[in-house]
């Protein structure tokens, strides 16, 4: 019953980038509805076409390079910030029998090793950018994701403990009986907060922090090498979402509808989560952020592995 | 941490509240009668061009956007040519505050984009209403001590007859 591998590639690859095209319309009406106006309702029936007429826009831009940046590197960077998100999803299982490799047994740490590689992605592209405030950009970018990234990790170890397997396939099989999210609710809340931080996207949004360093790591971007960190942002709001949804949500289980659209409700709601995190909520300052995950976020990371452990070890057969 | 979530929630419930946005092409805003928008000048109650040539609107003008000729028929003052750039009128109103005879007036309508540049520039008979805009009843000739045809001096309104004055000669 399983699809061919092309297919499903195929399959998955334009499916992310139409959702990541369709979201920046998207998240532009949520925003507008939760701001009591409108946002783009022009183009087309609704505004949807908005989508694609920023496309247009962004392609037919002219593609410059500044002539003070690091050519290669400057060219590769939105490359990477692109690539690593796409290979994320590879591991994610849509259904049981729908995925790239949901069963690849280091599927969760393939997942945490690509965010690693995502952050060159933003450090390089402040770094190439050879401008001030690109590299400021860049270096909050690097301190912001390696710190999140370690109560990411850690957030995750609870689930794996409990299901014993990295295996995305085997975490959503797990949870047949009950969610992740009820035993695990702390490392849910962390590996969340984590995730906003990962995809950078508001209110943890210090690397582009408009108000004071332009538009942060990718302030030297135009056309659609900007237009590739913005996808990219939202190809990863979509991934943590989904990762949230496999991980802690039950993943494609659920009553009644068939698995894939249960998939894809769950990932829905948690995308709209993330739009209402960026209507309702401002920018913390930089310490307070870098405070909040070393002093509280780890600590409360560390404690739910201990307990998640503890209980395990108290309930182990013999 | 209370307060985050109760921020969540409350913009969460926007969702229900009414858009505050107009849909302006569709929807259009109600303006005041007083709106300062695309500037007319009027008639009198007769139908006669308002506007006596005085250049007052033009020196009240902070932008000088105003441009106006006298000319003279019969006694009456009017303009030979009356001209508005509106690429720089700013709509203060001060034309409007300055002009003794009511004549030019700021409207509620500020539907006046233009695609090329000198069609922005209104000449007198693109600025002249047939109407009488905001104050119905005002006739500048009729209350002024003007001679013109039909009225003679001291026939305006509350206007005592001239007075001879060679019958006040000891």
């Amino acid at each position: 019953m399983t699809a061919p591998m092309p297919l499903i590639i195929g399959v998955t690859l334009a499916v992310l980038l139409g959702l990541a095209t369709f979201l920046t319309w998207f998240e532009r009406r949520l925003l507008g509805l939760w701001q009591d106006r409108y946002g783009p309702n022009r183009v087309g029936p609704g505004g949807i076409l908005q989508a694609v007429a920023d496309g247009v826009k962004i392609l037919f831009k002219q593609d410059w390079i500044p002539p003070f940046a690091d050519r290669g590197v400057f060219v590769l960077a939105p490359a990477i910030g692109m690539m690593t998100v796409l290979l994320s999803f590879g591991v994610v299982p849509v259904t049981a029998f729908w995925s790239i490799a949901g069963n690849l047994n280091v599927g969760l740490l393939f997942v945490l090793a690509m965010m690693g590689m995502g952050v060159y992605g933003v450090v390089l592209a402040g770094w190439a950018s050879n401008s001030k405030y690109a590299l400021l950009g860049g270096m909050r970018a690097a301190a912001q994701m390696i710190s999140y990234e370690v109560f990411m990790g850690l957030s995750v170890l609870g689930v794996v403990m409990q299901t014993g397997s990295f295996s995305m396939r085997d975490i959503v099989m797990a949870q047949s009986g009950l969610w992740f999210i009820v035993p695990q609710a702390l490392g849910c809340v962390v590996f969340t907060l984590a995730g906003v931080a990962e995809t950078h996207r508001l209110p943890f949004d210090l690397p582009e922090g408009e108000n004071e360093l332009g538009a942060g790591f990718h302030t030297e971007y135009s056309g659609m090498k900007f237009g590739m960190f913005f996808l990219a942002e939202y190809a990863g709001v979509v991934l943590i979402s989904a990762l949230l949804a496999t991980l802690y949500l039950g993943g494609w289980q659920g009553p009644l509808l068939p698995p894939a659209l249960w998939f894809g409700l769950k990932t829905g709601a948690l995308v709209c989560l993330f739009i209402l995190l960026r209507a309702a909520l401002p920018r913390p300052r930089y310490d307070q952020l870098m405070a909040l995950g070393w002093k509280i976020l780890l600590p409360l990371s560390l404690l739910n592995i201990a307990a998640t452990g503890a209980i395990l070890l108290l309930h182990a057969p013999g | 941490m209370f307060g985050i979530l109760r921020t969540l929630w409350l913009t969460f419930l926007h969702m229900g509240h009414r858009r505050v946005t107009v849909g302006y092409p569709e929807h259009k805003p109600p303006l005041p009668p007083r709106y300062r928008g695309r500037i007319i000048l009027s008639r009198d109650p007769d139908g006669m061009e308002r506007c006596v040539a005085c250049n007052l609107c033009a020196v009240a003008c902070p932008v000088d956007c105003i441009s106006l000729q006298k000319a003279e028929q019969d006694g009456r003052w009017y303009p030979d040519y009356f001209r508005i750039n509106f690429s720089r009128c700013i709509f203060c109103g001060m034309c409007e505050e300055a002009c003794p005879t009511y004549a030019i007036q700021l409207t509620p309508d500020f539907e006046m984009s233009e695609y090329l540049r000198p069609n922005l520039i209104y000449e007198k008979e693109d600025l002249l209403i047939s109407g009488t805009g905001k104050y119905p009843d005002y006739s500048f000739f009729r209350v002024a001590g003007v001679k013109i045809p039909g009225k003679d001096k001291g026939e305006a309104e509350r206007e005592a007859p001239p007075v001879d004055i060679h019958t006040l000669l000891p």
